[in-house]
């Protein structure tokens, strides 16, 4: 009796926004995961035809990223170089990070490699990678007999 | 706004909860690098998000304060699902010496990153003395 009226307010939980974000967070704090190590950060948005990937490169050039999709496998890497200071220029402070960058991602579907839009403003990259026509769920018609 | 009568209308808004936003945006310390030049301090920010517009600085006596506006970005019909960076605001705030000649810092933000110029005031800077 009181087993799947538990379950109800869980998927209650579940549609709140906000609760998910809470659970999120809750997961990231107990898992291992070298979170913020790792250049760029990036988030993932998943919707049922796509997936958009977003990460955070300020200053650099988008001519020299170089962005490979192989199935389900989303590579992305590039050089972030600072500029070196030239004579008779002291430096205080350098917090910001540089050097050449790789990371590589699973999907959970295969991509459409000629598909995959990239763009690149104020520093945030954007990737959209649409589901692969072949890996898309297909729905199974039910014949009454 | 104000009426015929003369009486002042106070708009209002229907619930707390429409006026204010739901949750208080997240503020972030951008990194910097900071240089000098001969003629001018340089101060490097990465400001992912942020453009022109968004970005605001201001000086007030000797306290420079960088802030950055960011509107969090949402796909419709997409769920975050993987989460690795949080966006918010920036601002950062630096003490000016007295060396910066205040009329003359020039800003400029390009791809998220902001490069600050800061020029030294003529008396400050170096001078080469000729011996004769």
């Amino acid at each position: 009796m009181f087993q799947p009226q538990f379950f109800r307010f869980g998927s209650l939980m579940d549609q709140l926004p906000e609760f998910q974000r809470l659970r999120r967070e809750m997961n990231r704090l107990f898992t291992a995961a070298p979170y913020g190590m790792d250049f760029p950060a990036i988030n993932i948005w998943m919707g049922q035809e796509d997936a958009i990937v977003t990460a955070e490169l300020p200053g650099i050039d988008p001519a020299k990223l170089d962005i490979s999709v192989v199935n389900d496998v989303l590579k992305i890497s590039g050089s972030r170089g600072l500029g070196a200071l030239r004579e008779g220029e002291t430096c205080y402070r350098r917090e910001r990070s540089s050097g050449p960058f790789t990371r590589t991602f699973q999907l959970p579907f295969s991509v459409e490699a000629s598909k995959v839009e990239a763009k690149y403003e104020k520093g945030i990259l954007q990737i959209v990678l649409p589901r692969a026509e072949a890996d898309k769920p297909k729905k199974i018609a039910v014949k009454v007999a | 706004m104000e009426n015929k009568s003369g009486q002042i209308e106070i708009k209002r808004v229907a619930t707390p909860a429409e006026a204010e936003p739901r949750v208080a945006p997240k503020v972030f310390t951008p990194p910097v690098d900071i240089y000098e030049t001969k003629e001018a301090f340089v101060l490097v920010a990465d400001l992912p998000g942020v453009d022109d517009k968004s970005l605001d600085i201001t000086v007030e006596k000797n306290v420079l304060t960088i802030n950055g506006m960011v509107e969090a970005l949402s796909y419709e019909g997409h769920e975050l699902s993987f989460k690795e960076y949080d966006m918010g605001n920036y601002r950062r705030s630096f003490v000016l010496s007295g060396e910066i000649d205040r009329d003359k810092i020039a800003a400029t933000v390009k791809n998220g990153v902001l490069h600050l110029t800061l020029p030294k005031t003529e008396k400050m800077q170096v001078k080469k003395i000729q011996i004769h």
